[in-house]
């Protein structure tokens, strides 16, 4: 398996084919939405959705010997994309690759003037939601 | 009188640039219209020029300031036919309008079990000052229900009112529907059963020729900032009687007669309203919005828009997956829509990434979401710089967008 920064430079390169053209990139990202897994209907419930996105997001982590398994929803396609590139990064990984996990790739393909700052905003509680997922299981796996 | 269009964009800086190396289309005039460049001078030189403290200042600027300050007020007075400058009341905005009307006419004339009266399609800023004043008070908030189209149901309305109905405050044009309720009606009836009735004229003002003595409305509450004119101002007009009889309702400087440690006098309407330095620069630089729109005058502006709405249902109409939302007889131009499949958030990113800016969501009026069954719209609307091209461009851009979702 890749380590987080290679399939950072991976993301990142993708993006830099796409260029300056906001127009590609938002029916990129829009796509890349459609690639997300299927979320348990049973999951889709208040205590799951993430606060500080102004669109709905689900998510929620599973420990599967040792790793985290994440699984999110949202209900528009623009963010279901930036969850799937969170997820490309993150899933299947311990604890601590996770916790240390420098994500860079979310300034480097300009990210803030794609979506909007407001957007970047809950893309930062995104990331600490599933940041606080690996702690609550390293201290688990630590107990 | 036809428009040249040309001509008015031309007056316009802000709408000569690219965004996303697009051509800026900007279809988002019922959050906030440009301004012209008039508008900007009269900003500029009032700082450069002629800044100082209003009222008060026994100097050639702040004379020069006060009178521009009163000849906005005046101007005012004009664009919405009310008798006197004085009942002419400066303030932040629509929501500060109505906020300041719960608060003092509320406070002082609405009590326990009375009852106010509002549409199922207020704005936010329509709704939660009444809420909150019913908390206090023990009054109840009554809802005039709408129909599928998005448009009052009269005789539902005049269901709700009796003598306990002290108030009806109702939007004159609805910013997420584009509907124009049947105010002269609904003043006639609320009247008839000795309510006042306060006309929310956010959206209607820049589109629609409004004189308060024909209405006899009681108060009307609108943005500078949505009639090309400066951002955090605002108007309210209320009837001289009932200002008289309303408390103040800010206290400090401007709005006092007299100040002892045991009892102070209020100033005279508008200025008992009007505490504190007000924002002197944009009343000044409203009136150059004021002259813009009456230059060209509200029924040549509300035909072109007329026009392009019109153009804009064609259009759109074939598009697959295409479903308009609110779709009153009486609207002005606002075209509220979803496309089957995609969130509006999406849609409007999209449309954004082709240089045209709309608004998504659910525009403030989430009680009216939920009576439509939706969590929001892309939302459209135009003004008197905007052409058929553009609509043209927004088409081809939604089709494609569409296809996206509706193969
Ligand atoms: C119908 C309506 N009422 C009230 C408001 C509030 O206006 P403001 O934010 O300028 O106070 C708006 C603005 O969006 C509006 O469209």
């Amino acid at each position: 398996m890749s380590s987080i920064k290679d399939i950072q430079e991976e993301i990142v390169s993708e993006f830099e084919i796409l260029g300056d053209d906001k127009e590609s990139t938002v029916f990129y990202i829009m796509e890349l939405g459609g690639s997300l897994g299927k979320f348990p209907e049973n999951e889709r419930k208040e205590e799951n959705i993430i606060k500080g996105c102004q669109s709905k997001v689900w998510l929620i982590a599973d420990d599967v010997d040792g790793k985290v398994h994440y699984q999110a929803d949202s209900n528009t396609d623009i963010t279901k994309g930036l969850i799937s590139l969170l997820i490309r990064v993150l899933n299947n990984r311990s604890p601590e690759e996770i916790l240390n996990a420098e994500l860079n790739f979310i300034n480097r393909i300009g990210m803030g003037s794609i979506i909007g700052s407001q957007r970047s905003n809950g893309l930062s509680a995104m990331i600490k939601q599933m940041k606080l997922y690996a702690f609550a299981f390293q201290t688990k796996q630590n107990a | 009188m036809s428009l040249n269009i040309d001509q008015i964009r031309g007056l316009f800086p802000v709408l000569h640039q690219e965004v996303h190396g697009k051509p800026l289309i900007y279809f988002d005039n019922a959050a906030t219209t440009q301004k012209p460049q008039s508008v900007l001078d009269a900003l500029s030189n009032y700082y450069g020029r002629d800044n100082s403290n209003i009222h008060r200042g026994a100097h050639a600027l702040a004379d020069r300031a006060t009178q521009y300050y009163e000849e906005t007020r005046e101007a005012v007075r004009e664009f919405v036919g009310a008798k006197e400058a004085a009942e002419i009341i400066f303030t932040k905005g629509t929501t500060e309008s109505i906020n300041l009307v719960a608060q003092t006419f509320g406070r002082k004339f609405i009590g326990k079990d009375d009852e106010i009266v509002i549409s199922t399609m207020e704005h936010h800023s329509n709704i939660v000052p009444w809420q909150m004043l019913c908390e206090e008070k023990g009054a109840v908030l009554k809802i005039i229900p709408i129909n599928d189209a998005g448009e009052i149901h009269f005789g539902e309305f005049e269901k709700l009112l009796s003598p306990k109905t002290k108030l009806v405050s109702i939007v004159h044009a609805s910013n997420a529907l584009g509907t124009i309720n049947p105010v002269r009606k609904v003043i006639d009836a609320a009247h008839a059963v000795g309510a006042r009735v306060l006309l929310d004229g956010a959206q209607s003002t820049s589109h629609l020729e409004i004189n308060v003595q024909d209405l006899d409305c009681d108060f009307l509450a609108f943005s500078a900032h949505k009639l090309y004119g400066p951002t955090g101002l605002g108007v309210l007009y209320g009837k001289r009687e009932i200002l008289e009889a309303m408390p103040p309702f800010l206290g400090g400087g401007e709005m006092i007669k007299e100040v002892t440690f045991e009892k102070t006098t209020y100033n005279e309407i508008p200025f008992k309203f009007e505490a504190g330095t007000p924002n002197i620069a944009d009343v000044i630089a409203f009136k150059s919005a004021l002259d813009f729109i009456k230059q060209y005058g509200k029924p040549a502006i509300k035909a072109h828009e007329d026009a392009l709405l019109a153009h804009a249902n064609e259009t759109m109409k074939p598009i697959r997956g295409f479903i308009p939302v609110g779709t009153a007889e009486e609207k002005v131009s606002v075209l509220s829509f979803n496309i089957n499949g995609m969130h509006s958030f999406d849609v409007g990113q999209m449309l954004d990434a082709k240089g045209i800016a709309v608004r998504t969501g659910h525009h403030c009026t989430q009680p009216l979401m939920k009576r439509f069954g939706i969590e929001g719209t892309v939302r459209a609307s135009f003004a008197v710089y905007n052409t058929k091209s553009e609509v043209d461009k927004m088409a081809e851009g939604l089709a494609q967008i569409a296809r996206f979702k509706n193969k």
